[in-house]
């Protein structure tokens, strides 16, 4: 057991671990110290100040996120003297925030909106600075706007790019009265490393870092009589999207939501898990075909281990960082793009509905899938191959603004054909899901058996470690697979870019031996992503975790080749995995971009 | 100029690629071209294994490390308090009138950057500023015309 120390908070006797700082010793008794910097999963900066709070026998006030707890301290949270600090402080950091809130996207989410209206900060004493100040916004990226004038420099998004991410984007440029937020030469967003992945977004407090919003042009598509608007939601979305509308954390609202976006005026409702399931297919046997070229014929040109290509944050990131190992990236498509490539061909053709005045939308919990959506080679169809992509945040408003009350609402089913979906493309909200995924469909190909895991949950993939390693014995293959028979498959799960740098690195300098890796560019995988509803912190996380799992074992197929609509697909359409039409509409390639 | 790739490495095997050594190299380069240019910045990252935007960040924290090209003179006035008090804005006035540049522009010929800074510790006998690493103090717009005058012939000389 750790060492304990005993203090006073506003006379309240609280005993914690050594080491532990005032705000969460205040926590822990129930007080709420405000805060502004500090973010739960970013080291401590200790430079908004409006943590304040008295210690007995020391002059100056103390910033409570950045100083340990002592034996015999005394902490006086809530006195004038503290009130007083806050309350400038706030002033201060609003006479140099353009504090339109009305008209602002983050209204009504925005942390120093919130202390601002707590310290009643009515009539500002100091002279409001934005209007002498050159700020820009950067609203050239497809998924995010940068905006200046709302930024309160308290670089919550800076440690974001750095520690959580590993790609400092995002610097603290200039000093003084100039210091700013910046990128590399402060050019656009979307010029630089930037992978969109929209953790920045996340955790900014104010509304100087948002998504680019797409619900008005999906309004207008849906008000259009002659459009046709396909939606497609995103695995993380169902298991999120209650905890923007008033519901608690680890909810799954899939019926809801499929309700929802028939009440919005949707045309067809369908599932991107559907195409999730289509994913597999496609990269389990592109990875079968790597390990036979690779361990058979022995061709040099082959690239394994293979690395999943799900995640547009991961694609963006390894094309800046390392460009030279594209050829590691499985060549299938996201879920999210094989979705829109069928869409506006099969699918259109299947209902008889002219691509041209077909609209698909996407909802996902992630901003760099409007980046990704927007890639020029993403237009397989003929036409952008997706249109719009809204993130979890924006469906939530949307559903707001059509006065649905959510709660209230009856389940329902996504329509049919590209709704039907396995428990395997579930998980792919999760880090490890994909691999999971992959490994019951890969195992069963290879050997005639299911995989050998209790219940065919494959554990040693799934948690929240950084990094997690899993060896999978083939034992019994098939004779078309006889080379396989005996082999340890080594598999490596990641999440977060921090953390698929090490596992590159590794790959890079051959520490490691991995046959296929799954990266996801967020923390926690998609269920973390940039566009999921806020706060976000480990726990709740965790919670939507546990909710995908949830799914994944309440679902009567498990497995991506058992679901009967990718069977129906491949018999009607496709014809075989790898094969001429998956190859045009499926599958896609990559370029290396600059460094910076 | 040296092609930045392999200047930059040298400055690497030179100073080391830690990121303490990121400063020695940002001032070597300095040193060396008067400007911190973008590829330089890129090529820095790239040996020490750091964002671009960092070195970017670390650059511009120092007012004596250029990243825009500057002249072979930089004139950096104090632009603190007591020299303000003792007449930094006519010293400026002068030097524009005399380069025919405003703050923060170099003249044409390439020879002058103007620009303010923060103090230079010459406050007992301010106005001051500084011509590349030579301080100038008790300015007074007549010493001014000298000093620049001074510069130009030096400049005239080593051209010829």
């Amino acid at each position: 057991m750790n060492e304990q120390v005993n203090l006073k908070i506003d006379n309240l006797s609280v005993s914690v671990d050594a080491g532990t700082t005032i705000l969460a010793a205040a926590r822990k008794v129930n007080i709420r110290i405000p805060t502004l910097c500090h973010h739960e999963d970013l080291c401590v900066a200790g430079n908004c100040r409006v943590c304040v709070v008295e210690q007995v026998g020391v002059d100056r006030l103390q910033p409570a996120c950045a100083i340990p707890v002592s034996e015999g301290m005394e902490i006086h949270t809530n006195t004038m003297k503290v009130r007083n600090a806050r309350k400038q402080i706030i002033e201060l950091l609003i006479s140099e925030h353009r504090a339109e809130c009305t008209t602002c996207y983050k209204n009504g989410k925005c942390e120093l909106q919130q202390l601002s209206n707590e310290y009643i900060v009515g009539e500002n004493g100091f002279i409001p600075l934005v209007p002498l100040k050159g700020y820009t916004i950067d609203e050239f990226s497809p998924s995010i706007i940068k905006d200046d004038s709302k930024c309160i420099r308290c670089q919550r998004c800076v440690r974001t790019c750095d520690q959580i991410q590993s790609i400092g984007a995002l610097t603290v440029a200039h000093k003084g009265g100039e210091m700013k937020v910046s990128t590399f030469f402060d050019k656009p967003m979307y010029e630089v490393v930037c992978t969109n992945c929209g953790q920045c977004v996340n955790r900014c407090p104010t509304g100087a870092l948002t998504e680019k919003t797409y619900i008005n042009d999906v309004w207008k598509a849906i008000d259009n009589p002659d459009k046709y608007v396909v939606v497609q939601t995103a695995p993380a979305v169902r298991i999120a999207l209650g905890e923007a509308l008033d519901m608690d954390p680890g909810e799954i609202v899939t019926g809801k939501m499929v309700a929802a976006l028939r009440r919005l005026g949707f045309n067809a409702v369908l599932d991107t898990d559907w195409s999730a399931d289509l994913t597999i297919i496609e990269e389990g046997n592109e990875l079968l075909q790597r390990l036979k070229r690779v361990l058979k014929d022995k061709d040099p040109n082959v690239k394994i281990p293979m690395t999943t290509s799900c995640s547009p944050g991961w694609i963006k990131y390894i094309e800046h960082t390392f460009p030279d190992f594209l050829e590691h990236l499985s060549t299938a498509k996201s879920p999210q793009q094989m979705f829109g490539a069928l869409a506006k061909t099969f699918y259109a053709n299947k209902i008889g509905v002219d691509p041209a005045s077909m609209v698909s939308v996407s909802v996902m919990p992630c901003t760099a899938k409007k980046f990704e959506a927007n890639r020029p080679e993403m237009h397989a169809s003929g036409y952008q191959d997706v249109d719009f992509v809204v993130t979890t945040r924006e469906l939530a408003m949307m559903i707001k603004q059509a006065g649905i009350d959510f709660l209230s609402l009856p389940d329902d089913d996504f329509d049919s054909i590209m709704g039907e979906s396995s428990g395997a493309s579930v998980i792919f909200g999760a880090t490890g899901g994909v691999m999971e995924a992959a490994l019951r469909t890969v195992y069963e190909v290879v050997t005639g058996r299911e995989i050998p895991f209790d219940g065919l949950n494959v554990m040693p993939v799934r948690g929240m470690e950084n990094v997690r390693e899993a060896t999978i014995k083939i034992e019994g293959a098939l004779p078309e697979w006889d080379f396989l028979e005996g082999v340890e498959v080594k598999t490596c799960v990641a999440h977060g870019l921090s953390n698929a740098k090490k596992v590159m690195e590794s790959v890079k300098n051959g520490a490691s031996d991995y046959h296929f890796i799954e990266i996801m560019a967020c923390p926690g995988g998609c269920l973390g992503g940039g566009g999921q509803p806020l706060p976000t912190s480990p726990e709740i996380r965790q919670k939507r975790a546990d909710a995908i799992y949830r799914e994944d074992a309440g679902k009567k197929i498990r497995k991506s080749h058992e679901n009967p609509e990718i069977v129906q697909i491949y018999e009607e359409f496709l014809v075989e995995p790898l094969g001429h039409k998956s190859h045009e509409l499926l599958h896609t390639s990559y370029s290396p971009r600059n460094r910076y | 100029m040296p092609h930045s790739v392999d200047y930059i490495k040298r400055l690497a095997d030179k100073h080391g690629r830690g990121l303490e050594s990121l400063l020695p190299i940002l001032e070597n380069v300095y040193l060396d071209r008067h400007i911190i240019s973008e590829d330089a910045m890129v090529e820095i990252a790239r040996e020490l294994d750091v964002s671009a935007a960092k070195v970017f960040g670390t650059a511009t924290f120092y007012s004596f490390l250029e990243t825009e090209k500057c002249g072979k003179y930089v004139i950096r006035v104090c632009k603190t308090i007591t020299c303000m008090m003792h007449g930094k804005n006519q010293i400026i006035k002068e030097i524009e009138e005399l380069l025919k540049i405003k703050l923060g522009e170099t003249t044409p010929d390439g020879l002058f950057t103007l620009k303010e800074t923060n103090c230079l510790g010459h406050c007992h006998k301010g106005p001051a500023m500084l011509i590349n690493d030579t301080p100038y103090t008790e300015l007074t717009p007549e010493k001014v015309r000298e000093i620049i005058n001074q510069y130009r012939v030096t400049a005239q000389k080593s051209a010829s």
